[in-house]
C-alpha cells in the first residue's frame, strides 16, 4: 500500500535555487520496515538532490527487485521511475541514458541485485562507464525474500537466520575499482553527514558513480553478530577522508592546509575538496585505493568515504561518439535516408 | 547415358572447404545469373564452424521463378576433398560432376551414368599466381570461369561483375579476371560440347534485387528511426546489427560533427540486450534488438516485463534449428510458440512473418509503427533461410511522406490542456491502449513508476484482485486491437468448391507455391492462405472454416502454428493435418507435393471404407 502525502507546503520551508523547496524532493510515504536503512539512505538522496538544486522531472530513477528497488517510489515523486526486474537495472538504465543523455540517472540496487543475480550487469556497466549513479543498498541479505545471505554477507557473520555464512563475501567496492568505475566511495546510512556529499559528487560525475551504501536490515540482519548490523557498523568504521563538495557556483571560503587535502575538479566545474588523514593519500590512484580497502579489511575495519575517483575518463556517450541531441528528439527528417537514397541501394542489389 | 538437359532450369551445387574463400567465387556465379535476368536462388549450407569443416552452396536456376529450394544435384563443383565421394554419389543420374584434377579420382569413383569433368584447378592456379593468399581465392575464380564456358553463361557478365566489384582497386580485379579467363580456356580446350545444361539471359526478371533478409531488416530500422540498439552475437541473427551498423555509418553521421545519430551497444549478453531496448523504448527512443532461439529463450522475463508494463519493444527472431544449441547454422520455424507466449503469467505477443526481403524491409519498418502504436513487444520472425541466404525480390520503396506512428504520447502541452486526470493505464479510448508520457515531459504532470508488479490506472502498486484482473481484461481489448492494426494474409483462391486449403508462413512460400502450382498441372486445385501475423485475423479463420481440408505447412517437428491455430481460434484439431519439414534445410515443393498426396490418399480410403461400411 501506498499513500499520497498532503500537498500542503509551509510558505516558509526554504528554497534552493531552482526554487524547489524539500519535499519537491520527496516520493509517496515508505512502506519498508519502521528502522530499514534503506529509508534513511532515500533520505540521503532527497537531502543531496535538494541542495544541489536538481530540477526533479529531469531525473529518471531506476531500479531493480527487492526492497531496496522498492525505494524509488519513495523519492523524487515528480520524476519517471522503473522498476525493472530482478538484477538487469543497469541494462534499462544503460538503454534509457542512450535514449537521452541529457536527464540525470540514478539507478538504485541491492546486494542481492548487484552482488548475485545482476553481477554481469553491474560489472558491464562499469566497463561502459555509463553515465550513472549506482546506489547499492547493502544490507548482506536479501531482504525481501526474508532474510537469506547475500554475496556480501561477510564470512563468518550471523544474521538473524542462526546460521554462519560459510562463503568467501563480495567487496562490491574494490570489485567497482577493478572493473573501470571512474567514482567509487562507501558510505553507511546511519551517517548522513558523510553520505550526502559522497552522493552529492556522484552526482556531479560524469560517468559510472558507484556508491557501496551499508544500508541495515532491521528485521533479518540486525543482530549483534551480524556484521551488517547497525551495532558492528558503528564499532568498526573508519573514514578514509571526509570532504567538502562545492558545487560550480560557489566560490570555496574555507582555507586548507596543503598536503592533507586535495582537490578534484569534476566534468561539471564543481569541486570536491578532501581532507585526508594521511597527506600522501591520492584519491584519483587506483592501486592505492584497493590496497587500502584490503588494509582496513584485514584490521577488521570497514573503511568508508570516497574511495577513488577518476574525473577525466570517458562515459558511454563519448566512447561512442553519439550526437549530443539526445536521441530520442530525433526526427524523421534526422533520421530517414529517403527513397531516392534507397533507390540507390536498389541499384547496388541488381 | 542419358545426359541431364536443360536451358534455365537446373541445380548446381558447391562443395568447399569453409573459410576457403568460395563465398565471393560462389556469389559471383550466382549473380551473374541473377543479371541475365534468370530467376536463381542460391542457399548456404553451412557448419556451424569457421575453418575446415564442408560447406555447400546449392544454386537453383528456375525459369518459372521458382525459388524454393529444390532437391537432386545436376551439377557438382566438388573442390571439398573431404566430401568428394559423397559429392559424386548425390549427384542426378545423367548429371555432372566436376573436380579439381590436379589429383586423380580413386578407383571407386565409378559410376557410368553421370559426366565427369576434370579441371586441374590447383596446377593451373599455382601456375600462373604467385602470391599463397591469392591462390586459395582465385582457384575458386577459375572454376566459375569454366562453368561459365560450360554453361554458356555469357562472359562478359562476368568479367563485368569483377570490375563493379573492383571498381575502386582495378589492380585487384585483374588476377581475378585472369582466373575467369584460365578456367575458361581449359574447359573449352578440354570439355567442349560436354555440358547439356545452359544459361539462357532471359526477361523473366525486371526491376528486382537480390539481398539478404537480414540486410533488409537492418535497413528496414535505418529507415523506421531506430536509434538505440543492443544486440549479442548469434547465429544467424548477426548480421542485422552488422547491416543495421553498416547503414548507420552510411546514413546516420551528423554533417556539422561527425557524431552518430545513433548508440549501437553490444551487450554482455541477451538480457542486457533486450534490457538495453526496453529502457530506451521506455525513454522514447525506436529501439530494437535481434537474435535467435537462445536468446529467446534468456529474454523471456524481459518480455513479460514489456508486455505487462507496456512499453513497445521491438525484436527480430532468426530462428535456428533447436532445441538447445540444435543445429545453430540450419534453418527451421521452431520458435513460435517460444515466442508468441514468450514469459511467464498470461503473456502474449505480437509476431510478423515476412517471406523474401522486400517483406523484411516493409514488415520491419511496420514492427516499429505497430509496437509503439500497441505499447507492447512486436517480434519479427526470420528464419536462417530468409535471413542469410540471398534472394530475389521486389525492389525497395520508401514513401516519403510516411511520418512515424509514435503512438498515444503526451506531450507537456497535452498533458497542461487535459481535463481528466491521467492516467498511465487508463484507458479512454475503449481500444485497450493507454497514454504514456516520456521521463523529463513536464514538470509536475505525468510522472509515474512503471512496474512489472501490478499496478491500477494510475501505475500505483495494488494487489487489489478486481483492479489487477481489470488491468489484465484490459491487455485483452488491446489485443483485440492488435487483430486489426496487423497486416492481412495473402489468400489466393483457386477452387470455389473449397476443397483443399493450405497455411503456411515465411521461407515456406516459395516451395508452398510451387508444389500448388504442380498439382494444380495435375488437375488438383488447391487454395491458400499466407500467413503475415499473429494475433490471427478473421481472414484467417473464415479460410480455414470454408474449407473442408486444411494442411499446415511448418518447418518444426510439433506443428507449432497448427497448435497456435487451435487454441487461438478454437478449431478443431480433426480439421488441421499437420505437413511437418524439420531437417534443418529449407523445405522443398516436391516435400510439400509428395505429403499433400498421401495425406489426400489416406483420406480417400477412410472415405472409402466409411462409406462401405467398413467397420465392423
Ligand atoms: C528472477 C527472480 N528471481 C528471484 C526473485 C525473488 N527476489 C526478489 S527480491 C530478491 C532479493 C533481493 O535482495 P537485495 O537485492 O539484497 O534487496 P533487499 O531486499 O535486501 O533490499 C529475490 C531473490 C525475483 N524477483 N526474480
Ligand atoms: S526486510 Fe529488511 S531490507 Fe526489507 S524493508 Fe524490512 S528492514 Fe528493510
Ligand atoms: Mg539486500
Amino acid at each position: 500500500m501506498s499513500f499520497d502525502r498532503p500537498n500542503f507546503r509551509h510558505p516558509k520551508l526554504a528554497k534552493n535555487s531552482a526554487g524547489y523547496s524539500r519535499t519537491d524532493y520527496e516520493g509517496a510515504i515508505s512502506t519498508l520496515c519502521a528502522g530499514c536503512g534503506h529509508d534513511s539512505t532515500t533520505n540521503a538522496i532527497i537531502q543531496a538532490c535538494f541542495e544541489l538544486s536538481i530540477v526533479p522531472h529531469r531525473v529518471a530513477k531506476m531500479s531493480g527487485i527487492g526492497c531496496s528497488s522498492k525505494t524509488p517510489a519513495y523519492f523524487l515523486g515528480k520524476s519517471h521511475g522503473f522498476n525493472a526486474v530482478h538484477g538487469r537495472m543497469p541494462s534499462v538504465a544503460t538503454g534509457a541514458n542512450m535514449a537521452n543523455r541529457e536527464l540525470l540517472y540514478i539507478g538504485i540496487s541491492g546486494d542481492g541485485d548487484t552482488a548475485s543475480i545482476g553481477m554481469g550487469q553491474f560489472a558491464h556497466a562499469l566497463r561502459r562507464n555509463l553515465n550513472l549513479n549506482y546506489i547499492c543498498m547493502n544490507n548482506g541479505c536479501y531482504g525481501l525474500t526474508k532474510g537469506q545471505d547475500s554475496a556480501t554477507a561477510d564470512k563468518g557473520s550471523v544474521g538473524k537466520r542462526g546460521a554462519p555464512n560459510m562463503y568467501a563475501s563480495i567487496d562490491l567496492c574494490e570489485l567497482a575499482i577493478e572493473l573501470g568505475a571512474s567514482y567509487v566511495a562507501r558510505g553507511f546510512s546511519g551517517d548522513k553527514q558523510q553520505l550526502v556529499p559522497l552522493i552529492k559528487g556522484a552526482i556531479a560525475h560524469n560517468g559510472l558513480a558507484f556508491i557501496d551504501v551499508i544500508s541495515p536490515c532491521v528485521t533479518f540482519n540486525n543482530t549483534s553478530t551480524s556484521t551488517k548490523s547497525y551495532e558492528y557498523v558503528r564499532e568498526h568504521i573508519e573514514a578514509t577522508n571526509t570532504f567538502d563538495f562545492v558545487p560550480l557556483q560557489q566560490e570555496i571560503l574555507a582555507q586548507y592546509s596543503e598536503g592533507a587535502s586535495q582537490e578534484v575538479v569534476m566534468h561539471d566545474g564543481s569541486i570536491i575538496h578532501l581532507h585526508k588523514a594521511n597527506s600522501s593519500e591520492d584519491v584519483t590512484d587506483r592501486l592505492q585505493a584497493v590496497n587500502k580497502l584490503e588494509l582496513e579489511k584485514k584490521r577488521g575495519r570497514l573503511l568508508t568515504g570516497l574511495l577513488y575517483v577518476n574525473p577525466d575518463i570517458q562515459e558511454t556517450h563519448d566512447i561512442i561518439n553519439s550526437t549530443l541531441r539526445p536521441l530520442n528528439t530525433l526526427t524523421e527528417a534526422d533520421l530517414c535516408p529517403g527513397n531516392s537514397a534507397l533507390q540507390r541501394i536498389n541499384e547496388s542489389l541488381r | 547415358m542419358n545426359k541431364r538437359e536443360s536451358v534455365n532450369d537446373f541445380v548446381v551445387r558447391f562443395a568447399n572447404v569453409n573459410g576457403s574463400g568460395s563465398a565471393s567465387a560462389n556469389n559471383l556465379f550466382a549473380r551473374a545469373i541473377f543479371r541475365l535476368g534468370v530467376p536463381v536462388s542460391p542457399k548456404n549450407i553451412f557448419p556451424s564452424n569457421i575453418q575446415g569443416l564442408p560447406t555447400w552452396y546449392e544454386v537453383r536456376i528456375n525459369e518459372h521463378g521458382f525459388l524454393g529450394r529444390r532437391s537432386g544435384v545436376d551439377l557438382a563443383v566438388a573442390v571439398n576433398g573431404q566430401t568428394l565421394y559423397q559429392d559424386y554419389q548425390e549427384v542426378l543420374p545423367g548429371g555432372y560432376f566436376l573436380y579439381d584434377s590436379t589429383r586423380e579420382l580413386s578407383e571407386k569413383f565409378n559410376r557410368d551414368d553421370i559426366t565427369v569433368i576434370g579441371v586441374p584447378l590447383t596446377t593451373l592456379c599455382n601456375d600462373e599466381f604467385k602470391n599463397p593468399k591469392l591462390r586459395q581465392l582465385l582457384r575458386n575464380i577459375i572454376y566459375v570461369g569454366a562453368l561459365s564456358f560450360l554453361l554458356d553463361l555469357d562472359f562478359s557478365i562476368l568479367t563485368e561483375s569483377i570490375e563493379k566489384q573492383f571498381r575502386k582497386k582495378p589492380k585487384l580485379g585483374e588476377p581475378n579476371i585472369k582466373a575467369l579467363e584460365l578456367g575458361f580456356a581449359y574447359a573449352k580446350e578440354h570439355h567442349a560440347g560436354v555440358c547439356r545444361l545452359s544459361v539462357r539471359k532471359s526477361k523473366k526478371l525486371g526491376d528486382e534485387i537480390l539481398m539478404d533478409g537480414n540486410s533488409a531488416l537492418g535497413l528496414a530500422a535505418v529507415y523506421a528511426g531506430a536509434t538505440v540498439t543492443g544486440w549479442y552475437p548469434i547465429t544467424p541473427s548477426t548480421s542485422v546489427v552488422e547491416a543495421f551498423e553498416r547503414y548507420s555509418r552510411q546514413f546516420r553521421t551528423e554533417q556539422d560533427t561527425g557524431r552518430n545519430k545513433v548508440a549501437i551497444l553490444q551487450a554482455e549478453d541477451e538480457l542486457a540486450a533486450i534490457g538495453i531496448v526496453i529502457g530506451a523504448s521506455w525513454n522514447g527512443a525506436r529501439a530494437f534488438t535481434a537474435t535467435s532461439g537462445p536468446g529467446i529463450s534468456l529474454m523471456s522475463e524481459f518480455l513479460g516485463l514489456a508486455y505487462f508494463a507496456e512499453i513497445p519493444a521491438v525484436l527480430v527472431n532468426v530462428q535456428r534449428a533447436g532445441p538447445s544449441t540444435g543445429m545453430p547454422t540450419r534453418t527451421q520455424q521452431a520458435d513460435l510458440l517460444a515466442c508468441a507466449y514468450a514469459s511467464h503469467g498470461d503473456t502474449k505477443n505480437v509476431l510478423l512473418f515476412p517471406c523474401d526481403p522486400k517483406e523484411c524491409f516493409d514488415l520491419g519498418a511496420d514492427a516499429f509503427d505497430l509496437a509503439e502504436r500497441l505499447q507492447t513487444p512486436v517480434i519479427v520472425m526470420l528464419d536462417l533461410d530468409l535471413g542469410m541466404n540471398d534472394h530475389i525480390c521486389a525492389p525497395l520503396v520508401w514513401d516519403d511522406s510516411r511520418k512515424y506512428d509514435r503512438g498515444k504520447v503526451l506531450s507537456a502541452a497535452e498533458l497542461d490542456s487535459r481535463q481528466e486526470k491521467w492516467g498511465r493505464y487508463l484507458d479512454i479510448d475503449g481500444d485497450g491502449i493507454c497514454y504514456r508520457t516520456y521521463p523529463g515531459t513536464h514538470p509536475t504532470k505525468g510522472a509515474y513508476v512503471t512496474r512489472g508488479t501490478s499496478h491500477n490506472e494510475y501505475a500505483g502498486y495494488t494487489e487489489e484482485s478486481p483492479i489487477y484482473q481489470a488491468g489484465m481484461e484490459r491487455l485483452l481489448v488491446k489485443w483485440q486491437t492488435a487483430r486489426s492494426l496487423m497486416p492481412p494474409p495473402r489468400i489466393k483462391i483457386r477452387d470455389t468448391g473449397f476443397a483443399v486449403g493450405v497455411v503456411f508462413f515465411g521461407t515456406t512460400t516459395h516451395a508452398a507455391y510451387e508444389a500448388i502450382s504442380r498439382m494444380a498441372e495435375q488437375g488438383l486445385e488447391i487454395n491458400s492462405l499466407r500467413l503475415r501475423a499473429f494475433p490471427f485475423q478473421d481472414e484467417v479463420v473464415e479460410f480455414i472454416n470454408r474449407h473442408q481440408m486444411i494442411f499446415i505447412i511448418e518447418q518444426n517437428r510439433d506443428g507449432q502454428l497448427r497448435t497456435m491455430l487451435m487454441t487461438e481460434i478454437g478449431v478443431s484439431p480433426r480439421r488441421l493435418q499437420s505437413i511437418l519439414n524439420f531437417d534443418g534445410l529449407p523445405i522443398t515443393a516436391d516435400f510439400i507435393t509428395k505429403k499433400i498426396q498421401a495425406l489426400l490418399a489416406d483420406e480417400h480410403q477412410e472415405n472409402l471404407q466409411v462409406s462401405q461400411g467398413g467397420q465392423a
